[in-house]
């Protein structure tokens, strides 16, 4: 399992000058919403894919946001797509939406889940 | 029809304030009111942010200015119609009152939200999920207390609910909640103190003068708790208490967490009157908040003669910022009806 950050020490520092942060324009074209999120957590907090797993998805979208990709694509095969989250969201951000298209271009740039 | 210099439509802060002012200027004014008391959403407050100002000091003070021998106050007069005429402005009533002026100041305020839309946070669902008002109206009685008339062991506070929200239609941020909440948790622990009190926020704007001081004295002295997260769940528990579900974003962790109290910090809305009488007059806003001609110049005047706003039918305003747009109002309407003599 990669290193999510989960853990008290820091494994890593985030270098933006380091980061692609052009995948994250691509989710933005197909979903404009994502530019709304205010990281609130109100998604996270009601996931269903919480009851068997440690999905987060405000923390995935943020980190994929800052160009951040390791580990992300087997977070992400946690979700269902059943698009609860998307009902609490108060700035309505299209969640549902971004999570599909983070899939497709983490798998277009070879960051393949181990599933 | 009855003659005014100006009819002041609320008997809340702005337009007592505005009418005491207008009064003193000799002008003579009528103040309509739709309930049968005045004082509007000053009724139901206990203190006041961020000094606990006692509200009923405000409402005595108030009151005694509606007894200006220029001011004739009339209740129960909810406003049915307002419409010009000629050079003035015709206003009437649902108990048919009927009177004509050469100005009118609309303040007619807010509403709160219904909290009932967001269904997700259990209110009018779960006897534990009460709205901010509800809870300052215990604070006011010296009893807080859950639906079985238990003390509370833990009250949590959620922040903007109806504010910030594309899903009910308000993008705006209500502005005096936030401090109201410290405000609340700070009154919860003086008459509770060993009850434990949570704020979850999103963002805590502790813009006013004093707010910031009041937010860190909350932590200091008085040992609120503040949770980054927005609570998207709510549900009870066997033993009839609330479990609360957000994400505590700052460790990035979901959390949950089980309280006797769910208090929601219900945001500003523009109230019914404001929204009527706005569309009759044309002087509707963004949300139904009526619009003055220049938000930075001439923020009391409308695109209609003789027809000015004040306080909280513009938009969410604090007690000192209501009060102060008041006098200005009045200022302004003075200098009209001068105008209008000469
Ligand atoms: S609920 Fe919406 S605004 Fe809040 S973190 Fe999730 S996507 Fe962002
Ligand atoms: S004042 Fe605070 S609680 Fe109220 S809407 Fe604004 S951010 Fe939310």
């Amino acid at each position: 399992m990669k290193d999510l950050g989960f853990s008290i020490s820091q494994s890593r520092t985030i270098d933006l000058d380091k980061s692609d942060l052009s995948a994250y324009r691509r989710v933005v074209e197909k979903v404009p919403s994502a530019k709304l999120c205010l990281m609130c957590g109100a998604c996270t907090a009601t996931c269903t894919a919480r009851n068997h797993t440690d999905f987060n998805f405000r923390k995935v979208h943020l980190l994929f946001r800052r160009g951040q990709f390791e580990g992300l694509a087997e977070e992400l095969d946690k979700c269902m797509l059943c698009g609860k989250c998307r009902l609490v969201c108060n700035r309505g951000v299209n969640t549902r939406a971004i999570i599909y298209n983070m899939r497709i271009i983490l798998e277009n740039l070879n960051y393949k889940s181990i599933k | 029809m009855n003659k005014a210099d100006v009819v002041v439509i609320g008997g809340g802060p702005a337009g007592i304030e505005a009418a005491y002012n207008l009064a003193r200027d000799n002008h003579k004014v009528v103040l309509v009111e739709k309930e049968e008391e005045i004082f509007g959403h000053m009724q139901t407050a206990y203190t006041l942010f961020p000094n606990f100002q006692d509200a009923s000091e405000i409402r005595s003070s108030l009151l005694q200015k509606t007894k200006h021998g220029n001011i004739t106050l009339y209740n129960n007069a909810e406003v049915t119609q307002v419409s010009r005429e000629n050079d003035f402005w015709r206003v009437q009533t649902i108990n048919g009152l009927d009177f004509i002026a050469p100005a009118v100041l609309l303040a007619s305020g807010f509403k709160t939200f219904d909290a009932r839309y967001k269904e997700e946070l259990g209110y009018g669902i779960y006897k534990g999920v009460i709205t901010s008002v509800e809870f300052e109206e215990m604070l006011k009685v010296g009893k807080i207390q859950t639906a079985n008339g238990e003390k509370p062991r833990r009250i949590a506070f959620l922040n903007c609910v109806g504010s910030r929200d594309e899903k009910v239609g308000n993008h705006y941020c209500s502005r005096v909640c936030c401090i109201n909440a410290v405000k609340l948790s700070i009154e919860a622990k003086k008459q509770l103190p060993e009850v434990e009190a949570y704020c979850f926020y999103m963002d805590i704007r502790m813009s006013g003068q004093f707010y910031e001081e009041l937010y860190r004295k909350s932590q200091e002295d008085f040992d609120v708790n503040y949770i980054r997260g927005r609570i998207s769940e709510v549900a009870p528990t066997f033993d009839n208490r609330l479990q609360v579900k957000c994400e505590d974003t700052l460790s990035q962790t979901p959390l949950k967490m089980t309280v006797d109290l769910l208090v929601l910090m219900i945001g500003i809305e523009a109230s019914e009157g404001t929204a009527r009488i706005g569309e009759q007059v044309g002087v509707n806003g963004e949300y139904n908040f009526s619009k003055s001609i220049s938000l930075h110049t001439a923020d009391n005047k409308t695109k209609h003669r003789g027809f000015f706003l004040a306080g909280t039918c513009k938009r969410p305003l604090t007690v000192p910022e209501t009060m102060a747009d008041a006098r200005a109002a009045a200022l302004e309407i003075d200098l009209y009806l001068k105008s209008l003599s000469q």
